[in-house]
């Protein structure tokens, strides 16, 4: 029973990480049709952002802000010189572009920085474990369940409450027409780059605090398990996203947790075939895209 | 001048060449109808007015202003939108949400958006009680008047309305037609797309007929009426 716990809370932060990067990856798919490949690099830039931030004395928390305004920035800069000028053509080009995005960020990091690891210090006051009850739980997987539940209610709040996000789930729905309503377009697809920064930012920071350093590559695995996260959720849908996200990651740590050591070196291509059959079932993702009503 | 003046009007989808040459126009306080049969152009038409889908040639002036170049947003906040064909309100948004976003255009009509919303309750007392029911869920003529009210919110001057009887029942179409005049009472323009030609010659003060995205026939709709619609409606089918 222990063991259980203490694995479902391994779970809820580790699928907490994949949710906040499906998201990420949903919100600029919803109101653009466009999966943003480049999304990982993001994160990297987080890192850097902080490491650099850190090597100039800057306090902790500020460098984790740096790290996460940094990213929110270059999301936003990422929307105004790649994506805006193929934003009508074929949802292909689009795609093609953000892999471009993706990769010469990953040769400038490789080229300006270093292609080896920077060690990032975690610091100590969270490199712990509190006792509850008779578990022991990692400081930074608390830390990790309740970032993650803050950042779905801002989000949730946002999208609900204010204008801007109500004119961001119609421009999801039917983006010509939310224009019809005066619903600024470019306005809306930066407010959607931007939030998916931030949540890379944060994600980030969630990932770093997991290894202690960043490198070119350090984007490259969270971004596929956010795409998968956003298939078996549904495509478009943001709590299909965040869903998605909390499965990947139980099957993940249940699997590393209950398969017999024999089999666990496979327990990637096992996790993967799970993935497969979710959606041989629901082939639309667990939470189908409601047809838009024309 | 026109409130709203279309020259040479050209659209094309490739190959296809859906609008051309057309010249219309609508002068203030005047209900017009565009008439014509499926595939006409008249949707291609309205789209290119408000910039949805690119000319391929022509111009189109609203209340003075070449508007062609525009982005819709701002042709929007001059005072002209569309009522969508098939409704197409947002399904997953409430009833008072979707009439939020329609007051979206300027921070004018942001604030005075509460105010905006009420009037249209009262014009349309169903959606009233219907206000936190997600907008999938109403009925065809509850989406339409949703539609049209949204349309509203954002005090247009000129409202284009493309088929707003599509697929309802003759009591709602009747319904929305009250509507239509009743707009007019306060003093919107608008021009109508219609299949039910007879309705909307009953409201219209001109007509146009559009057949193979040009412009066959114009005038008051008596004129049209004798010039035998039907025969340009087969001739063009
Ligand atoms: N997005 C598009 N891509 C390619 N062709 C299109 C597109 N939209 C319309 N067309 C074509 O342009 C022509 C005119 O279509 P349009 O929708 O403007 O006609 P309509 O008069 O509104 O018809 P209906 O009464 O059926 O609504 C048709 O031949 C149609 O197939
Ligand atoms: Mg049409």
């Amino acid at each position: 029973m222990e063991f259980f716990l203490q694995q479902f809370l391994n779970a809820l932060a580790l699928g907490g990480t994949y949710a906040l990067l499906g998201l990420g990856l949903a919100v600029v798919f919803s109101v653009l049709g466009l999966i943003n490949f480049a999304h990982g690099e993001l994160m990297t830039l987080t890192g850097y952002g902080i490491f650099y931030a850190l090597l100039f004395g800057v306090p902790y928390p500020l460098a984790l802000i740096i790290g996460v305004v940094l990213a929110t920035g270059a999301a936003i800069l990422m929307e105004r010189v790649a994506f805006r000028p193929v934003r009508n053509s074929s949802g292909t080009t689009m795609l093609l572009t953000s892999f471009a995005v993706s990769t010469i960020l990953h040769i400038l990091f490789q080229n300006l920085i270093s292609a080896r690891p920077k060690a990032i210090a975690v610091p100590n006051s969270l490199t712990g474990a509190v006792a509850i009850a008779d578990m022991q739980i990692g400081v930074i997987q608390l830390l990790s369940i309740l970032v993650t539940a803050v950042s779905l209610l801002a989000l949730t709040l946002f999208l609900r409450r204010s204008l801007l996000g109500i004119a961001m789930r119609a421009a999801a729905e039917d983006f010509n027409v939310a224009r019809l309503m005066g619903v600024n377009a470019n306005l809306v697809i930066s407010t959607a780059f931007g939030i998916s920064g931030v949540l890379a930012g944060i994600a980030g920071i969630l990932w770093l605090f997991q290894r202690g350093s960043v490198d070119p590559l350090m984007g490259f695995l969270p971004v596929l398990k956010a795409f998968i996260a956003v298939v078996l959720g549904g495509l478009g849908s943001l709590s299909g996203a965040v869903i998605g996200g909390f499965i990947l990651g139980f099957i993940e740590v249940g699997l590393r947790a209950y398969l017999p050591d024999g089999v666990l070196a496979y327990r990637d291509a096992i996790s993967l075939t799970l993935v497969i059959l979710v959606l041989f079932f629901w082939p639309q993702g667990i939470v189908a895209r409601r047809e838009a009503v024309r | 001048m026109a409130l709203l003046d279309i020259e040479r009007l050209t659209v094309r989808y490739g190959a296809i060449q859906a609008v051309q040459d057309a010249g219309l126009s609508v002068a203030q306080g005047e209900i017009v109808t565009l008439l014509g049969a499926n595939g006409a152009g008249k949707s291609s038409l309205l789209n290119a007015c408000m910039g949805l889908v690119p000319l391929a040639g022509g111009e189109v002036h609203f209340d003075g202003h070449l508007i062609s170049a525009e982005r819709t947003e701002a042709i929007v906040r001059r005072g002209m939108t569309l009522t969508p064909e098939g409704r197409r309100v947002f399904p997953s948004l409430t009833v008072q949400e979707n009439l939020e976003i329609g007051a979206a255009a300027s921070r004018d009509l942001r604030q005075k958006s509460k105010m905006q919303r009420e009037e249209m309750y009262a014009l349309f007392p169903r959606l009233k009680e219907r206000f936190q029911q997600l907008a999938g869920t109403l009925s065809g003529g509850e989406q339409q008047m949703l539609a049209i009210a949204r349309s509203l919110m954002s005090e247009p001057r000129l409202l284009l309305l493309d088929e707003p009887s599509l697929g309802l029942a003759p009591n709602i179409v009747d319904q929305i037609f009250d509507i239509i005049a009743s707009l007019r009472r306060r003093g919107v323009t608008i021009l109508l797309v219609e299949q039910n030609a007879e309705l909307a010659l009953d409201v219209a003060d001109r007509g146009y007929v559009l057949a193979s995205g040009r412009v066959v026939l114009s005038g008051k709709p008596a004129e049209l009426r004798s010039a035998g619609l039907e025969r340009v409606y087969l001739g063009a089918a």
